[in-house]
């Protein structure tokens, strides 16, 4: 079997607090294949977001791993020392945010940032390095890249401004480029042109996509696979287009009914009754069977762990039998 | 909405030739130092339009298109630069008198943010019963007790919910909230300001399948903001197409979707994720908005319309009549934009 | 009862447990306080009844018995027989009264005008902003000075004595009321563009209404960090000023007034006059200042 780019194997992320630690992420494992495009897709305070920060280490305290492993290509790096990790932040693994400007700074041009990023990590030139950097502008769609790379980070507009961030993510050539919500804060219309821009390029560049957002639209155009994620935990995951057209866990075809769509003619949307639970009350059990339309008393006391249905994986009791009868075969 | 349909044809809503201009220059000493000139924005301009009683006229855009600048407009918050909005006849005006006041009962305003749209000082049921007390609709402290009880409980939440503060409710309890206070002096009209927005997913649906069940129960008619074409085709009855502060279309919702006019509305409908898969295949969409502070001339969608031509660079578009609404656009005028696809 | 329980189980109390500093701050200013308070059932004179004092009894030493009437003065005494304790005690009101006075009087003027000044913008804002930039260019005690200065001007002589610390009040809340205003302003800006104050405009509340019921409610935070803090200040700036023998008179004296007249023994020996007043004024500063510091921080998101 070839080692996956990415392995992250039980991860438990945990917030100290006065009425003791609220686990924010219970247990996730997935596998990320060289050249695939992860979608991580779940509403606020599902995990998401805290999943992609342990990736590149950059948890914000008090939040912290408290137990799980995480594996870049086979070598484990959820536990080496900040400076070991600040080498491979930027050079293995290039980040997207949800808001351009976090990633930029505002003092220095875009040609001193994406040069710097490119020396710090390759062995090039002064001249090599800004040659690299304007080919990178100009492949995210930066028009007149040579003249636009000496102007200031708010001279650009904010879509101009996304595809400079995913410029400087791919800069160093990285094996992994985490995007977290990464066209959240723009127009519509620029939207569609960013998810090009970064599935393009990663794909050119041969990086692997950990895509993380709460629009399953985004998902359907870019990913590969998708993690669905509920209360820290991983509800389904597969392949995209089969779970968007044929979820198995009651929550995500739930998730996948309420969504508006231009094709949709019914007058009622699907509609999960309740809200996802606080991190200090998250039911035993399945964290979703209180919401759940199909819950029986297993599914109150026992929590599922994922079990393979198809060529899928789904945490619910429902396909216990599945699993049984694959097993049987 | 059927039972209502008679009176569909009465605009509950005039809005004529409305304007909306920001002085948004830099303070007076800057001018004279810098040699600059006074800058202003153009919010909104020139806007015309009619909701009829319990319809729902959605208005999409995207930043910069002056939908919410709009919203503002029609519930008094916020003065036009020009043009007049008749309420039933009756023009808005920013003032206390008592004619306005009584207007005020008629309409109320549901807003995007749940965190913000809710006094965190205040309890529940003082939020909901404001209104209602303020706009005199109900004086007796028993009866204003008892109302607020219905209307949480017609909103999804349980009377006993009262005695809480804003920050006990997740995000789509706080919009419930929000909701309720909004019908606490049973308005006729309620305009809402992407309401979903700060939601996810799954309580938007809920939060939207709720007002559609209230504006039936109610009869109330909705103005509906937002920058997401799939949740407005679900609500809307018509749609109106803003850009720059402009309206470039207004149609009936469902024709709108099957045969988009405008440019513009294509470009919008083309930017809208596949989630069904089907393999549509999207065309690139070009550019971004402009800085609305120096609009292009003539239309201000031509940089980015692929069928700009001369005219359109120089001359403003007026409206056009369409086989599905209208349309301020050169090209649909002269008949040389290709017909859309009704692939959907 | 449930305001109680509620502030017990509130994040504000578990972070005030949490910080040793804070309890002791608090516990010194709780006792300051309540001492203050009630001075006549503790005091064992009443220093302002000449009746109470015994010549006799003059410069004792601090818990050592007088040499003629052997009467044990746990602060010693001053020239006159006066216990310095019950000085101490006595001095403290007049200091608590007037910090306390003259801040809400700060506070209730320069909350006031930040409403006014945020909420309605434009010119008004510009006039109170700029008054108040005006005053922050001169120190605070010099504004004090002068306005002390002004009212004893127009004050009859015969009155002064009575009306000294209402002026101290005065004095001290003037020139004190620029930073309430500033904070006030500022959250004033940031709460008016909410959508609950524009879900009440569209109501039709009157500006008024607005401000009080909605506005000054979410200011409040702030406000109480700012109070506790001016609460030192303005005890120091009390103290400076009877120091310099322009603030409370000596029929009536705050712990400035004290360490003034004790200071005049300091060199012939006489230490504890002036020793137990200054200490205590320090203790109470301290307190005051670092119970406001924690306040600050414990309300403060950023750091949470």
């Amino acid at each position: 079997m070839t080692t996956p780019l990415l392995s992250v194997r039980d991860l438990v992320i945990k917030f100290p607090t006065r009425h003791g630690p609220l686990t924010a992420v219970d247990g996730v494992s997935f596998d990320l294949a060289a050249g695939e495009v992860l979608g991580v897709v779940g509403e606020s305070g599902a995990g998401k977001s805290l999943t992609g920060s342990a990736i590149i280490g950059l948890l914000d305290p008090p939040g912290h791993i408290a137990s799980g492993e995480i594996y870049l290509k086979g070598e484990r790096i959820d536990n080496l020392r900040a400076e070991d990790m600040r080498a491979i932040r930027g050079r293995r693994i290039g980040m997207v945010f949800q808001d351009p400007l976090t990633s930029l700074n505002p003092l220095y041009t875009i040609a001193d940032q994406l040069i710097e990023t490119i020396r710090t990590h390759l062995r090039l030139s002064e001249r090599e390095a800004r040659k690299r950097a304007i080919g990178l502008l100009d492949d995210v769609g930066i028009p007149a890249a040579s003249r636009r790379i000496d102007d200031y980070p708010h001279q650009f507009s904010g879509g101009m401004r996304q595809r400079v961030v995913i410029a400087l993510a791919l800069a160093a050539e990285p094996e992994l480029v985490i995007a977290d919500e990464p066209t959240t804060a723009l127009d519509v219309s620029v939207q569609a042109q960013i998810i090009d821009v970064l599935k393009e390029q990663c794909t050119q560049h041969g990086a692997s996509v950990i895509l993380i957002t709460h629009d399953m639209g985004v998902i359907a155009e870019t990913a590969d696979r998708v993690a669905v994620m509920y209360s820290g935990r991983i509800a389904e995951i597969g392949p995209v287009r089969e779970i968007i057209q044929n979820a198995k866990h009651p929550y995500t075809s739930g998730l996948m009914g309420s969504i508006p769509t231009l094709a949709q003619e019914e007058d009622r949307l699907v509609q999960i009754p309740g809200a996802m639970p606080r991190l200090s009350d998250i039911p035993p059990g399945c964290p979703f069977n209180p919401r759940c339309d199909k819950v029986f008393d297993k599914c109150r006391v026992h929590r599922p762990s994922l079990i393979p249905v198809e060529n899928r994986e789904v945490a619910c009791w429902l396909y216990e039998d599945a699993e049984a009868k694959g097993a049987a075969l | 909405m059927t039972e209502f349909s008679a009176q569909l044809d009465t605009p509950l809503i005039q809005v004529a030739n409305l304007s909306c201009v920001f002085d948004v220059s830099k303070p007076w000493l800057n001018r004279v130092v810098e040699r600059e000139s006074k800058q202003f924005l153009r919010a909104v301009d020139d806007v015309s339009f009619e909701i009829r009683k319990g319809e729902t006229l959605a208005l999409v855009g995207e930043s910069g298109s002056g939908k919410s600048t709009i919203a503002k407009m029609l519930v008094g918050l916020l003065e036009p630069s020009a043009g007049t909005i008749l309420f039933d006849g009756q023009p808005m005006v920013i003032d206390s008198s008592e004619r306005m006041m009584e207007l005020r009962k008629r309409f109320q305003m549901i807003f995007q943010s749940p965190y913000a749209s809710l006094n965190p000082r205040w309890k529940v049921a003082d939020v909901i019963a404001e209104p209602m007390v303020v706009l005199g609709v109900e004086k007796d402290s028993a009866k204003i007790q008892a109302r607020v009880g219905e209307l949480l409980e017609l909103v999804g939440l349980s009377a006993a919910d009262g005695a809480k503060f804003p920050h006990e409710f997740s995000g789509g309890q706080r919009q419930r909230i929000a909701i309720a206070r909004a019908l606490s002096s049973n308005p006729d009209f309620v305009v809402c300001d992407e309401p979903t927005s700060a939601l996810d997913v799954s309580v938007q649906a809920q939060i939207l399948n709720l007002m559609r069940d209230l504006q039936d129960q109610l009869g109330l008619t909705y103005l509906f903001i937002s920058h997401d074409l799939s949740v407005v085709r679900h609500m809307a009855d018509r749609i109106g197409v803003l850009y720059l502060g402009a309206l470039v279309e207004i149609a009936d919702s469902k024709e709108l979707f099957k045969a988009p006019q405008h440019p513009y509305t294509r470009m919008l409908l083309d930017a809208v994720p596949d989630l069904e898969m089907t393999g549509r295949q999207r065309k690139e969409v070009e550019g971004e908005i402009p800085n609305p502070i120096n609009p292009p001339p003539g239309c201000t969608f031509h940089p980015r319309c692929p069928f700009a031509n001369e005219r359109c660079k120089g001359e403003v578009p007026h409206w056009t009549e369409t086989r599905t609404g209208v349309v301020a656009c050169h090209g649909v005028e002269e008949g040389r934009i290709p017909a859309a696809e009704m692939v959907r | 009862m449930e305001a109680v329980s509620n502030f017990l189980a509130s994040d504000l109390f578990y972070r005030f447990r949490k910080s040793p500093v804070a309890v002791l701050a608090f516990i010194v200013t709780a006792v300051l306080v309540l001492s203050a308070l009630f001075a006549p059932l503790i005091a064992p004179q009443n220093p302002f009844d000449p009746g109470s004092l015994n010549l006799m009894n003059g410069f004792s030493l601090p818990g050592e018995p007088n040499q003629f009437t052997g009467e044990i003065f746990m602060f010693g005494t001053d020239d006159q027989g006066r216990d310095v304790f019950s000085t101490i005690l006595y001095g403290l009101r007049i200091s608590l009264f007037v910090g306390f006075s003259a801040v809400i009087f700060a506070m209730v003027l320069g909350s006031v005008l930040g409403l006014i000044a945020g909420y309605t913008g434009g010119r008004t804002d510009t006039i109170i902003m700029r008054i108040a930039d005006i005053q922050l260019t001169f120190p605070a005690i010099l504004v004090a000075l002068l306005i002390f200065g002004i009212a004893k001007g127009i004050t009859p002589p015969s009155y002064r004595d009575e009306v000294a610390i209402w002026v101290l009040i005065l004095a001290i809340g003037l020139s004190d009321w620029v930073q309430f205003a500033r904070v006030v302003r500022g959250a004033t800006l940031v709460e008016r563009n909410k959508e609950y104050v524009q879900a009440a405009k569209l109501i039709g509340r009157k500006p008024m209404a607005i401000m009080l019921k909605h506005i000054l409610p979410n200011t409040l935070g702030p406000v109480l960090v700012i109070a506790t803090i001016s609460l030192a200040l303005a005890i120091i700036a009390e103290a400076t000023l009877s120091f310099l023998g322009v603030g409370a008179p000596p029929t009536q004296p705050s712990l400035g007034t004290l360490i003034r007249i004790g200071q005049g023994f300091l060199f012939s020996g006489e230490y504890w006059i002036l020793l137990y007043p200054a200490l205590t004024l320090l203790a109470l500063a301290l307190s005051v200042n670092l119970l406001g510091d924690w306040l600050r921080d414990a309300l403060n998101p950023k750091l949470k």
